[in-house]
């Protein structure tokens, strides 16, 4: 049963390498039939993949402990949430997730691309082809999860403890729905390289692939960040960790895309750059992908070293990332440059952003690769980390965060930036109220805190303005402005909730870390400490037992007053068949803010070690981008942008609103 | 202005700014980043007291006290030498005696070495991967297996 899989994942394989080739000979000599092949194979791969991946999970289920994927990775008293998820746990389950979402990306292009150019639509399915061959072959010599184990073992060794949780179900595949889902627009930008012809609509028919890929990778990283702070009892939520920068440079970068790609949608110009940008955001998930995958880094991420594996994730890497910057290279002279703009003007502001972007990639990558570099050359290990990105990445996304609510007031070709700045002259005024309030109130020391909370509130209000001028603010009455409210193109309500969104997650962020308190005390139960005005007991410690696990669970009441407003509970947990310790944190929201308590070690005289920090608005930091993710979703359900949408419009000319 | 004179502004405009962007990260590169020192390399590395670097090696067995409420004291072994460290705080769940730990902090005037962090991330074998290189180019720690 389990070599049908493996039999499952060779046939897919083959059948890539046919993608890879007969589609793009059809393209060239202009024949229709080899051009065919191409969409019928990338879904046959795509069932194949998905096949070996449910063969794989199969045996997961029913604990094969036979396949040695499964004895090292699962046992058979885990929970069978776990035992499913456990299947991409790992270093070789996660390559064949990752292959698997790339294939389900080929054989969705297949099936919605129907309205693409025969042409440009192949070519783009045989580049996907070249992708998965190369990580099919890549899992097939180094990596194949269907080797058994002779004899089989009766009891499997566990799945790492910190990964028994609901977070490993969403996070990878999310965030692998993110990166590899910007191989599409990859794929596309390097067919239209092949053809040498770009033009104004392939931006529209990427569009939607990125901006997909880009909802996915922001639910993926902030999952990611929920589930570090909850889970490792750090009460961190980002550590500039080089593996959350992995994750981080293909969304900076895709963010980037994004805008690019609409200056070219409206007005064709940036093709070139937004090309470049399409292979830079691929090129970066397929870094991320070495770094992560090669076990050249140390976190909780690298499951596995095998240096084989590492050439042979470089090899790809290089061939891709070398193969596509020398055709870019090649062709990018040929493309025709688009429409022309003043440096002030929606174009000009967009430019700007693409910018601060690749700039902040470009550090983020330094200080990813630093280290790495450092090692080579001199064997120094050095570590960068915090201090280096709150000195470089954050002096990046002041300038471009205060910027962001001039750009969609700035009209296309040529902007008014007075006009603009009058506009948010009330914006201005809310985010110095807003500045003084927590100077005032809260704390006369922080300053910057001050100023971050302001720049929040200025993202926050700039958003607004922008829906508000758009729905006809100051020129209408109320009921025909609320009607243009919601007869306005969708993405235009993405746009502005996207940028809503990011001044969310400032707001969390630059509350959280500048106003927590943090307290380390020994207690014993009964005792009392204080927190942030509100007081915490401790009342007892409770042994538990759990499926594949034992823990005391200390039980604690929040006070605030007189009044017991909340219990939570945090243990130390001991799973038993790998002898591993963990902290579960207790968490308790109350409105937007978090009592998150972790314990230490018991102390001699029969008390315990606790941490506990309140941390005020730290919710909005995940606020923010489920608030990105849904103005994305709105914006992809603009008729403008669904695929195939612009060929559909010619026949049925609907009104469209005024922009 | 004419065109190409705008045009060479903006450009200029984006290289001072790509400039400043450089300027800043190789500032940072040199002044925010901490080595990795095992206990015999400091015999021969001159650490100034106050500059922050990462230490790590195994924790040595016996060596862990415990004082009031939070503080702990402990030694980092890498077979050869050992470093005396202090820390108040809650120690990582994988801490433990003879097992790899990363420190980060700065030594102290009397040669005591200050932690403000102290990781045990670990790969499948306990070990953090800078510590387990450590001790096998020294041969006392083998990959298990």
């Amino acid at each position: 049963m389990v070599e049908l899989g493996h039999f499952a994942l060779v046939l897919a394989f083959a059948l890539s390498l046919v993608q890879s080739t007969i589609p793009i000979v059809g393209s060239q000599k202009n024949d229709a039939r080899l051009m065919a092949v191409a969409g019928p194979v990338a879904v046959a791969v795509f069932t194949l993949i998905a096949a070996s991946f449910l063969v794989l999970t199969w045996a997961y289920v029913v604990s094969d402990f036979s396949v040695r994927n499964v004895f090292e990775n699962s046992h058979s008293m885990k929970p069978t949430l776990y035992k499913i998820t456990g299947t991409w746990g790992n270093h070789e389950g996660s390559m064949l997730l990752w292959v698997l979402i790339l294939s389900l990306f080929s054989a969705l292009v297949a099936a919605f691309g129907r309205n693409l150019p025969a042409t440009l639509k192949t070519n783009a399915l045989a580049v996907q082809g070249w992708v998965a061959s190369a990580f099919l072959l890549f899992i097939l010599a180094t990596s194949n999860p269907f080797t058994r184990l002779v004899p089989a073992p009766f009891e499997g060794q566990d799945l790492n403890p910190i990964l028994q949780d609901i977070g490993l179900a969403i996070h990878p595949p999310l965030l692998y729905l993110g990166y590899v889902g910007f191989s599409v627009s990859f794929s596309f930008a390097v067919a239209a390289l092949i053809e040498g012809r770009i033009d104004a609509a392939w931006a529209r028919w990427v569009r939607p692939w990125t901006l997909a890929a880009w909802i996915f990778l922001t639910g993926g990283i902030a999952m990611g960040s929920y589930w570090a702070y909850y889970e490792l009892g750090w009460g961190g939520f980002w550590f500039w960790d080089p593996v959350e920068n992995a994750s981080f440079m293909p969304w900076l970068a895709g963010t980037a895309l994004l805008h690019s790609a609409l200056v070219m949608e409206k007005r064709s110009a940036l093709k070139i750059w937004t090309v470049l940008l399409a292979i830079m955001t691929f090129s970066l998930s397929l870094l991320g992908t070495f770094l992560v995958r090669s076990g050249v880094l140390t976190s909780v991420h690298a499951f596995a070293t095998d240096p084989a594996r590492g050439v042979f994730i470089l090899v790809i890497l290089s061939l891709f990332v070398g193969g596509s910057f020398a055709l870019f290279a090649f062709r990018a002279p040929s493309l025709t440059a688009g429409g022309v703009f003043q440096p002030i003007s929606r174009e000009g502001s967009l430019v700007l952003n693409n910018l601060f972007l690749t700039t902040a990639t470009a550090t983020v990558l330094i200080g990813t690769l630093y280290p790495l570099l450092v090692e080579a050359v001199s064997g120094d290990k050095i570590s960068v980390g915090a201090p280096f990105f709150n000195l470089t990445f954050g002096p990046l996304m002041i300038p471009l965060l205060a910027l962001v609510p001039f750009g969609p007031l700035l009209a296309w070709k040529r902007g008014d930036l007075y006009a603009a700045a009058q506009r948010l002259a009330w914006a201005l005024g809310g985010a110095i109220l807003a500045t003084l309030v927590v100077m005032i109130f809260v704390d006369r020391t922080m300053l910057f805190a001050a100023l971050g909370i302001g720049l929040a509130v200025w993202l926050f209000l700039g958003a607004i303005t922008d829906i508000a001028l758009r729905s006809g603010f100051g020129n209408t009455s109320f009921s025909n402005m609320r009607r243009r409210f919601f007869g306005l193109p969708r993405s235009a309500h993405g746009a502005a909730l996207a940028h809503l969104g990011l001044g969310v997650a400032l707001l969390g962020i630059v509350a959280t870390t500048a106003f927590q308190s943090e307290h380390i005390v020994a207690l014993k139960p009964g005792e009392t400490t204080d927190i942030a005005g509100r007081n915490l007991r401790f009342e007892r410690l409770v042994p538990h037992q759990g499926p594949n696990y034992t823990e005391d669970q200390a039980v604690f009441t929040l006070i605030s007053g007189n009044r017991e407003i909340g219990s939570v509970s945090s243990a130390k947990r001991l799973y038993t068949a790998r002898r591993m310790p963990t902290t579960e944190a207790g968490i308790l929201t109350r409105g937007f803010s978090q009592l998150y308590v972790a314990l230490g070690d018991p102390t001699p005289d029969g008390g315990i070690v606790v941490r506990i920090w309140w941390k005020p608005m730290v919710t909005m930091i995940w606020l923010g981008p489920l608030l990105m993710m849904i103005g994305g979703i709105l914006s992809i359900s603009d008729r403008r942008l669904r695929i195939g949408a612009p060929a559909r419009r010619k026949a049925v000319l609907a009104p469209q609103p005024a922009e | 202005m004419t065109r190409k004179q705008k045009r060479l502004s903006v450009i200029l405009g984006a290289l001072a700014f790509l400039g400043v962007a450089t300027g800043l990260t190789f500032y940072a590169l040199g002044q925010r980043t901490s080595f990795f020192y095992m206990p015999e390399d400091l015999q021969t590395a001159a650490v100034p007291a106050g500059q922050r670097i990462r230490l790590g090696g195994l924790v040595e067995s016996g060596t862990v006290l415990r004082g009031q409420g939070t503080d702990v004291a402990f030694s980092v072994t890498d077979g050869t030498d050992s470093v005396k460290v202090v820390y108040a705080g809650i120690l990582p769940d994988l801490f433990r005696e003879e097992q790899g730990v990363v420190t980060e902090g700065a030594f102290r005037e009397d040669g005591t070495f200050v932690a403000d962090s102290v990781l045990a991330k670990h790969d499948e074998n306990y070990m953090p991967k800078e510590v387990a290189e450590g001790l096998k180019a020294k041969g006392v720690w083998q990959e298990e297996q």
